[in-house]
């Protein structure tokens, strides 16, 4: 029987010596082995820090976290790449946002539009091809909005894409506006989404004021993104409780649904990487407070619904939603036993987005899986050690690069009765803009790692030999060649929906499968002896 | 539904800035797929790392199989005091960390336009010992804004004639075979037709065996497959180089006559009868050989198939994008198979690929620097019975309800590409397969009661 279980400090020490010095001590700042002190307090990891030149690391660019993430799944905007034709095209349709406009609505996301930069706007500047291109796409398409998305020599030739927007605006009379998410900008996507939050904020947010729909518990669902149709499984649920889902940003979402965002009575934030910006703004400008939800794993839904209701004191809201949960379980407890059956026991890693590597924990653990290793791609510190660490977070140069909005209260649209609520509740011990973040949710002594990179991958994959390692299509086909199969939870391998409690049994199901698959044990011939270190799916002692 | 509800039929109004729905990406995706054919080597992106990220990405959902490169990791510094002492530090951490036999640098949209001097920053490292003996460190400029992906892959190949290959002095009896932007599977069949013809041959690049990896239990982070570093030299000293595809290959070589003298013959992509006759013929005529049986009666059976099935291909009508050489050889094997050719868009530009391609589709639209938004909008003005095109095309397809043959790249939605050659003779029968069964399901779906038909 192979020791599946090396020990952390040496791993760790493995893993660094092989790096030119420099590159080697900053690993060892960003690879840390997990304790939860009594306290709650975890070690500290460098996160948001730059990838070293060379390494073959997971990280897109600023423009993947804005266009590709954050706008990408909206469905009415004319979407237009400034740059040239590259970006636009692996942009497009790449990252299985669905979306439901029903059979003749306003939808772009199959489209990809691009000024598709010549060597001559390099050399004379692009913002007369991009303002024609805006007219071009007005003309055939007559959208209510255009947007404008930088590349990377879109800064470097200085095309102002933003005066661009405001002269085909004012033209025009629909919203044009540009996010400058040049690529180099930043350390990874992260910048990208900052970006995205602040102009979504910035232009959109506060448009229209009429209060659509029931007036009571209105709610938005910030950062979830409807991959594989994850947010269509959460609207069916609060719909099911009696919320009221005004905007998601920005699965299945509308330009319109932005715009009216602001008439929620609370924000429950997801994915808290990518949109916590969004999230603190509206609660400044408008005083709506949020909250931390998450919708990966049952336990977790049942215990965000809860959440929800319990901020509304409603007790009809509360017995509906408690309704909801009760007839899930039951499903979702049949399916999770016979699965959990034949996964209980397996090992897994997660090394992916900036909150998945967190939340998708909880659905191994429904499992009877433990998570040996963990990190995210671009994530911050307060994502693995929780928000009270967000005084100490040092703010480099590439940080500083992005802008901070600096945002007022509007006396007009402040919601005083909802931070009353906020007081209250808080009094009472309900908590808000809390996220205690991966670390103390995980054991000690297992590994945390942020922005692992395929060296380090293949490594632990040799060393601990886990059943199933979660992590994006450019390390899939790698770790499935080493004999341990890979979950992607970027585009969930075409599978989901994985929210909510339909979404917890289809994970079940498919990580039995792909963890007891008998393809593993066929890696050989039968005229191949069975060598030591090839990785099998065999049992995993517990 | 329609899905791309939002094209309108009717009305083609031009569009000179926007591009919708391109038929191209961008250089460098080109030059890594061309790096990744030479074995034991990591290609580098020198840019932004989401540039790296997107063509793995790219590459590895074409393929189901890994795709190693890295990437000069460039951030708001770099792009104000440049990309230097990125890429200098990128090779003292490859080299330490991957330890590749060759480095193949490409450039990127960004340090383009801030203007790196690659050859001046390989040389500094070297100077600098940051290049380890015996270790190779070439590069392609590969800017974006110019020319598209079949650009990147043309200036790779040409990169790797101008720094990789050797003469000695003393001409071989080999030939250098240059293929275009095909796939593993093709490179392979190429192989296997030079071969057969008895001539002893340098391939490159040579993808086969890089994205058809087997599944053995352990990553070969340099995959068996890709032209050896010693094999590219020997191109120098080569007879006569066969260059196939001559938008993809030209540059290489017409690099290889200026440098070392070596006879060139540029010829189209070997896709379907007519221009798998050329290549054939043109090894046999340079090697004065008699036509091995084994690949006369290949063509054989190709002709065979034709004429057996000719009734169910003669007339229809077939809109196709994709990349220029590619659209070039097919067009001309749809004509010999008696279909009408009727729209053709390439996002590649060129004066070149404008006359040949009108020439053999004098009937055609033909659309060179085109996009799939225009193509639709010519497919619902006049319907095909059949869409030739990489994954993107599925859309238009279901939209007008046309059977869709999967050809080009990328391809995100089906497999196979790798494992089986549409080039040659082999190929052709592959090729004339696949549409027929397309045509020949979409008859059986159709066909009233009383009109379907067991035999066919």
């Amino acid at each position: 029987m192979i020791e599946h279980r090396p020990d952390a400090e040496t791993a760790k020490k493995e893993l660094v010596a092989k790096y030119p010095s420099k590159v080697g001590k900053k690993r060892g700042n960003q690879i840390q082995i997990n304790h939860v002190a009594e306290d709650g307090t975890v070690p500290m990891v460098l996160a948001n820090s730059r990838t070293a030149p060379g390494i073959i690391s997971q990280r897109g660019c600023t423009y993947a976290g804005c266009k590709g993430v954050v706008l990408g799944p909206t469905r009415d905007i004319v979407n237009i790449t400034h740059g040239p034709i590259g970006c636009g095209f692996y942009s497009w349709l790449t990252r299985r946002n669905m979306t439901d406009a029903g059979a003749d609505g306003e939808n772009y996301m199959m489209y990809c539009f691009s000024t598709d930069m010549h060597e001559q706007e390099i050399v004379f500047g692009g913002e007369k091809k991009l303002e024609a291109a805006i007219q071009e796409a007005y003309d055939i398409f007559q959208p209510k909005a255009i947007s404008i998305f930088s590349t990377c020599p879109v800064g470097l030739i200085g095309d102002d894409v933003h005066a661009v927007a405001r002269r085909m605006k004012e033209k025009l009379g629909i919203n044009v506006f540009g996010f400058s998410c040049e690529g180099y900008k930043g350390v990874s996507q992260s910048a990208g989404h900052h970006i995205a939050n602040n102009q979504l904020f910035r232009h959109i947010v506060g448009l229209d004021d009429e209060i659509r729909g029931s007036k009571k518990f209105r709610v938005n669902l910030l950062g979830e993104y409807n991959i594989g149709g994850d947010a269509f499984v959460i609207e069916d649920l609060l719909k099911r409780c009696g919320f009221e889902l005004v905007a998601t940003f920005s699965g299945n979402s509308t330009y319109g649904q932005f715009a009216n965002s602001q008439t929620a009575d609370l924000n429950m934030v997801m994915c808290h990487r990518s949109i916590n910006y969004v999230a603190e703004m509206m609660e400044k400008k408008y005083g709506i407070p949020w909250i931390k939800v998450n919708f990966v794993g049952a336990g977790a839904s049942a215990k965000s619904l809860r959440k929800m209701a319990a901020y509304f004191e409603d007790k009809e809201l509360m017995e509906r939603t408690e309704a909801v949960i009760a007839e899930e379980m039951v499903k979702v407890e049949a399916s999770r036993k016979r699965h959990a059956a034949r996964c209980e026991g397996k090992t897994a890693m997660i090394f992916v987005g900036g909150s998945r590597a967190h939340h998708y924990q909880e659905l191994f653990t429904e499992l009877g899986m433990k998570t040996v290793a963990a990190g995210y791609e671009f994530a911050h510190r307060d994502d693995y050690e929780g928000r009270d660490v967000l005084p100490t977070i040092k703010v480099d140069a590439d940080s500083r690069n992005i802008e901070e909005i600096h945002v007022e209260k509007d006396e007009a649209k402040y919601r005083n009765d909802l931070s009353a609520r906020k007081a209250e509740l808080e009094a009472k011990g309900y908590t808000f803009a809390d996220y205690k973040g991966m670390m103390p949710e995980m054991d000690s002594g297992s590994l945390v790692i942020d922005d692992i990179n395929s060296w380090e991958t293949e490594k632990l994959i040799e060393m601990w030999k886990p059943d199933v390692f979660c992590a994006g299509i450019k390390e899939k086909y790698v770790i499935q060649k080493m004999g341990v199969a890979c979950k992607q939870l970027h585009n969930y391998d075409v599978g989901g929906p994985y929210n909510g409690f339909a979404g917890a049994i289809n994970f079940y199901k498919d990580i039995d499968m792909r963890v007891n698959s008998p393809v593993w044990h066929l890696t050989k011939a039968p005229w191949q002896t069975v060598e030591e270190d090839v990785a099998v799916a065999e049992p995993v002692p517990a | 539904m329609t899905l791309l509800r939002h094209t309108p039929k009717g009305e083609i109004k031009p569009r000179e800035n926007l591009v919708v729905n391109p038929a191209k990406t961008c250089q460098p995706i080109g030059a890594m797929y061309a790096a990744l054919g030479i074995h034991g080597c990591l290609p580098h992106s020198h840019g932004s790392q989401g540039c790296c990220s997107y063509h793995r990405s790219t590459l590895t959902r074409h393929y189901k199989d890994p795709v190693m490169a890295s990437t000069s990791s460039f951030t708001e510094g770099t792009a104000v005091f440049g990309g230097q002492s990125n890429l200098l530090a990128a090779f003292e951490t490859i080299f330490d960390v991957y330890d590749p036999a060759v480095i193949a640098v490409h450039t990127t949209c960004l340090s383009e336009t801030i203007g790196d001097d690659i050859p001046q920053i390989t040389k500094k490292a070297i100077d600098d010992g940051k290049v380890p003996e015996g270790k190779v460190v070439f590069h392609a400029n590969t800017p974006s804004y110019v020319g598209t992906h079949i650009t990147g892959y043309a200036n790779m190949v040409e990169g790797m004639v101008k720094y990789l290959t050797k003469s000695t002095g003393t001409k071989g009896e080999h030939a250098a075979v240059i293929p275009g932007w095909v796939e593993p599977a093709d490179m392979r069949e190429l192989k296997r037709i030079v071969t057969a013809l008895g001539v002893e041959h340098v391939l490159f690049p040579d993808t086969d065996g890089v994205f058809d990896a087997p599944m053995t239990g352990k990553h070969v982070f340099y995959p068996k497959g890709g032209a050896k570093i010693e094999d590219i030299a020997r191109a120098g000293d080569a007879k006569v180089s066969f260059a196939l595809g001559p938008i993809a290959t030209r540059a290489a070589s017409e690099k290889l006559t200026a440098l070392h003298g070596v006879e060139g013959e540029v010829l189209d992509l070997p896709i379907g009868l007519s221009a798998t006759d050329r290549f054939v013929d043109a090894i046999r005529k340079a090697y004065g050989i008699e036509v091995a049986e084994e690949i006369t009666n290949e063509r054989g059976k190709l002709v065979d198939l034709i004429t057996d099935m000719e009734q169910y291909l003669w007339g229809k009508k077939v809109a196709i994008f994709g990349d220029p050489d590619q659209l070039i050889a097919l067009t001309e094997f749809l004509q010999t198979l008696g279909m009408q050719v009727r729209h053709v868009v390439t996002g590649t530009e060129g004066n070149f690929i404008t006359k040949r391609l009108t020439e053999i589709n004098p009937e055609a639209n033909v659309k060179v620097g085109g996009d799939m938004f225009l193509l639709h909008q010519w497919m619902k003005n006049e319907p095909v019975d059949l869409l030739i095109g990489n994954t993107y095309g599925k859309y238009m397809a279901r939209d007008e309800d046309v059977p869709f043959l999967r050809f080009g790249f990328p391809i995100l939605d089906r497999q196979g590409h790798q494992h089986f050659p549409t080039v040659g003779y082999m190929g052709g029968i592959r090729l004339v397969e696949k549409i027929l069964e397309l045509l020949m399901d979409r008859i059986d779906r159709d066909a009233e009661e009383p009109r379907f038909e067991l035999q066919m």
